[in-house]
Parts: C-alpha cells; structure tokens; sequence
C-alpha cells in the first residue's frame, strides 16, 4: 500500500468524524462528544496530511506548530466568556489567513508550468482567504470596541467598491492567463483582496455583526475548499464545504430573524436611508424596592437579555435573581431572540455560563404566543429586539423585524443605564408604553439590589 | 486527481453540510459556529508541503506561517468550543 493510499484512507475516516460530530452539535446533550469527534478527526486529517506530503525538513512545520498551538490554546483559555464574538472572529481570520498562505506558497513548489486551473483555484484561495482575513480583523475591531462600531459611510462607496471588484477580477484574469510566483498581478490580488475585507465589513454596523459573524465563518470555509483545490487535498474540499454550507445556513437564520436580505445587510449603511417617526412620551421610573415588591408577587416571570446584559457582565446576577423567583413559587423563563448579542447564540453561552439550564432558554417564537400570560417581562440591556416599532411604525428602519412582543405582557421592567437611543439609533416606543417601568441604572447593580431586597 | 472528480466530492459535501445544520437549536448556534470554524483549520493539512520544501525559502517561509495560522484556528477553535459547550448543562444536572 503506498502513503497515498493509506492518507486518502485516514481522510475519509476523518471526513466521516467531521459529518458525525457536527450532528451531534445538533443537541446539547451529545454537542459536548460531537465536538470531541470533530476534533479527533482534525487529528486523524492532519497526521495523514502530513506523512503524505513527502515533506523532507519539519524544522518549520514544528515550529509553526508549536507557535499556533500556544497561541491558540491560551487564547481560547483566558478569554472571557463575554469577548467570545471577537474571539471567533480572530479564529476565523487565522483561518483564513492559511488558506491565503497555502495558495500563495503552492506557486512556489510548481516547477513544471501551472495549469490555468489550478492558477484560478489559487486566485480564490487568495482572494477569500484574504477577504476573511482582514474581514475578520474589523468585525473584531467593531465588536471588541476598538474601532468604532456605528456603520462608515461615505460618497460613492459604491463606485470604489465596483472599481475595486473590477480590479480584482483583471488582475485574476491577467495573472490566471500567466500564472508565476513573480507576476505583478499576484502581488496586486494580494493586496485587493486584504483591501476587499476591509472595504466590506466598514459598512456593516455593530448590530449587525451576528450576520457578518457566520458569513465570515462561511467564507473560511470555502477559503479552505479552495485551497484544497489548489493543493488537490480532497479532505480539504469536503470540510471546507461543510463549513461554508453550516456558515451560510447561520447568515440565512441571522437575516431571517431581522427580516431583511443578506445584500440589505451587506451594501446598505444601517440607519441611513429611513428615519422613524420621533417617538415622544413619559417615562415611568421605578425604584429597586417597588420593583421588588411586584416581583415578589408575580407568578411568572421572563427575562430578555440583549447585549447590554454582557457589556454589564449581569448574566450572575440574573441567573441569582432567577434562582430567588422559583425558590418564591414563580416561573421563570430566559427569552432570546436570534440576533441577541454580537453573534449568533451569544446570549445562550452567557446564560449557560452563569449554570441556566437550557431548558429554561425560550426561543422567540415559543415566548410571544404566551407572553400575555407573563407578569413581569425584565428586558436587560437589549433594545431592537423588542422594540414595538418593528412591528408597527412602517417608517421604523428596523420595521418588519419580528421582535419579542414584551409590550404585551402585563408588566415590562426595562433595566437601563440611561434614555439614549439603543444600538442601531432606533427610538424605542416601548420605554413610553403604558405598562412599562424603567429601571435606571447598571443592570448588574440594578439586579444586585433587587436580590438584597429579597434577602 | 482531475477536476470533475474534486468537483464532485465538493457538490455532495455542500448538500451534506446543508443537511447537516439545518436542524440546530438557537441554543447551541455558538458551539456550532465556533466548532465549525475549528474544522476550516483542515487547511492545516494541506500546508505541510509548501512548509516542509527545504529547496525553496519562500515556499517555506509561506508554509509555516499557514501552518502556524491554521493550527492557532483548530487547537483555539475546538478548546473554545469545548469550554462553550461544558458550560451547558440540564436541569436534572447531568452533564451534557
């Protein structure tokens, strides 16, 4: 049996590891083992990568790997539960950043002329690769704050993005036509497609990172099944499709839950185009111990957590006052909406982190059809996802959104540091609603003296 | 390997991928972006040969550094899926 034989073996084992594992991330009860799985198969995938690839010197490749190993495990190690987006985004760049290296060193290795097809599946891998790249690296500046998060816009963003398009497909053309290590053109994709990430993700606001989240994911994906392409791996081509297939149902689900279209998302400034009616009223302020006192007599209780709730680090101390409400006879249920938070399921891992069962997490459209039988909905730090406007003011940017529909449960606290306008600059009617109380302040603290109270 | 065949193998992993996610709960959409991500770092085992070329510097400069990004994208991407995932646990208080 040659090498080859027995790698192609092991790749078809371990691409049967990665099917099994990602239907095991299916449910929670066997994701934990399905992820195990995955991983088990990486191995299997990379030894067989590596004795087939008759590598002579490994001086480099341990070094490489000794360096990616450290970094990589401290960084999944010390980050904090609430940094999780950018950190995925940062994965998600490294990965890409591979793909990009892997097409760009196999022109090196070539000796005998390239073929325009493996030169075109080397453009790909290049320009996705570097498209996620630098995508990547702005959608952790926005998300972990560094850059400023609002969407950047500015005159005929349109035009340059077009000419820049147009640029990048001569220069693939040009460079596919005669492909070599050496050619202009390639140095010119190179920096086009780094320019690309960059130009695509700075109009993309910070509300809608969980879109850009998993199209980001996706495109890693197919990076990778372009680079296999062009080394002809075939295990790279099947993992690298199963991701981009996974990180395309994700965006689908995102825009779903925002009821606008992945090109709405991608091309159009959020908030730029339609301004909602100027909402006006009185806000009813509400004191800890009042809030206390009509906690203490619900019966059922639901809490909607945005993404105020991780920035105010409050998941313990909600998940505390939870605990206190069921010890007091309440039910008490945890309602998400898909788009809560900075990426998908982002407010799920900080409930779990704080020990939340997961069968208390309620998905949107499980909570609004008995939301009228709530008594007290607490909204914590999320804003547009339960703003009214959505589903009435047809001049409302964020209209037609399915939101959860906390206006109509009995009582709504809404737990805020102050009356600015939430993420997307939307005015939220439901802060003016008659059944509405707000509770000013940090949430965490907010929600810390509500359990004193209790206790 | 010819073309039509690589392409093959490729139509089918994206029906299969389709099929695969399609049915997650919201819950677990981070484990699964996070694990998914992990998996894109199979680059890895393509990048061996560009790293592994002493005849050629570039090529091995190229290599190692994709060896080194993509190893940072499975090792972190599956441990922080891993750590995600240990955290969600039931009401019965069995571990999942």
């Amino acid at each position: 049996m040659s090498i080859e034989l027995v790698a192609n073996l092991a790749y078809i084992v371990s691409a049967a590891l990665f099917i099994f594992g990602l239907k095991m991330l299916g449910s929670p009860a066997t994701a934990r083992r399905g992820n195990a799985l995955s991983s088990l198969g990486m191995l299997l995938a990379v030894s067989a990568g590596l004795i087939s690839s008759k590598t002579v010197g490994y001086e480099v490749i341990l070094i490489g790997i000794l360096i990616g190993g450290i970094i990589g495990a401290l960084a999944a190690r010390l980050v904090a539960m609430t940094s999780m987006p950018e950190m995925v985004a940062l994965f998600n760049g490294s990965g890409g950043a591979a793909s990009l290296l892997v097409g760009w060193g196999t022109l090196y290795l070539g000796s005998d002329s390239i073929s325009t097809f493996t030169a075109a599946t080397i453009v790909l891998a290049i320009l996705i690769g570097g498209l996620t790249f630098t995508g990547s690296l702005i959608a952790y500046g926005k998300l972990s704050e560094r850059i400023n998060s609002a969407a950047v816009v500015f005159p005929l963003q349109r035009l340059v993005n077009s000419l820049l398009l147009l640029a990048i497909l001569s220069c693939a053309v040009l460079f596919a036509l005669e492909p070599s290590a050496t050619s202009v053109y390639l140095y010119a994709l190179l920096g086009l497609a780094l320019l690309l990430g960059i130009m695509a993700v700075i109009p993309i606001g910070g509300a809608d990172m969980p879109v850009v989240i998993s199209l980001l994911n996706s495109y890693s994906g197919i990076a990778a099944c372009a680079a296999g392409f062009a080394v002809n791996n075939n295990i790279l081509i099947v993992a690298g499709a199963l991701v981009g297939a996974s990180g395309i149902i994700l965006t689908n689900i995102m825009c779903k839950a925002m009821n606008r279209s992945l090109a709405n998302v991608l091309f159009s400034g959020f908030g730029a185009a339609k301004t909602a009616k100027a909402v006006e009223g009185e806000v009813k302020p509400i004191s800890v111990e009042d809030a206390y006192y009509i906690l203490e007599a619900a019966s059922n209780v639901c809490f909607v957590p945005g993404y105020g709730m991780a920035v105010a680090q409050a998941q313990h101390v909600v998940k505390e006052l939870g605990k206190i409400l069921e010890a007091n006879g309440c039910e008490v249920s945890y309602a998400i909406h898909p788009v809560a938070g900075r990426m998908p399921g982002h407010m799920n891992v900080l409930l779990a982190e704080a020990d939340v069962p997961y069968e208390q997490l309620v998905e949107m459209d499980d909570i609004n059809p008995r939301i009228e039988n709530v008594d007290v909905a607490i909204v914590i730090g999320a804003n547009d996802v339960v703003n009214p406007s959505a589903r009435e003011d047809a001049d409302s940017p964020i209209y037609g959104m399915p939101i959860i529909n906390v206006d109509q449960a009995r009582t709504v606290f809404v737990l805020k540091r102050s009356m600015a306008s939430g993420f997307s600059g939307v005015d939220n009617p439901l802060f003016f609603g008659e059944n509405t109380r707000m509770l000013f302040g940090d949430a965490k603290e907010s929600i810390s003296g509500v359990i004193g109270e209790f206790g | 390997m010819d073309i039509v065949f690589l392409t093959f193998i490729l139509v089918l992993s994206v029906f299969l991928g389709f099929e695969l996610i399609s049915k997650v709960p919201a819950t677990l959409h981070t484990p699964l972006m996070s694990g998914a991500n992990a998996i894109s770092g199979i680059t890895l085992a393509g990048a061996f040969l560009a790293a592994g070329a002493t005849d050629n510097a570039m090529a091995s400069w190229l290599g190692g550094a994709a060896v080194a990004c993509a190893t940072i994208n499975v090792i972190g991407g599956y441990m922080v899926t891993d750590r995600m995932l240990g955290m969600f646990k039931s009401k019965r208080g069995d571990q999942s």
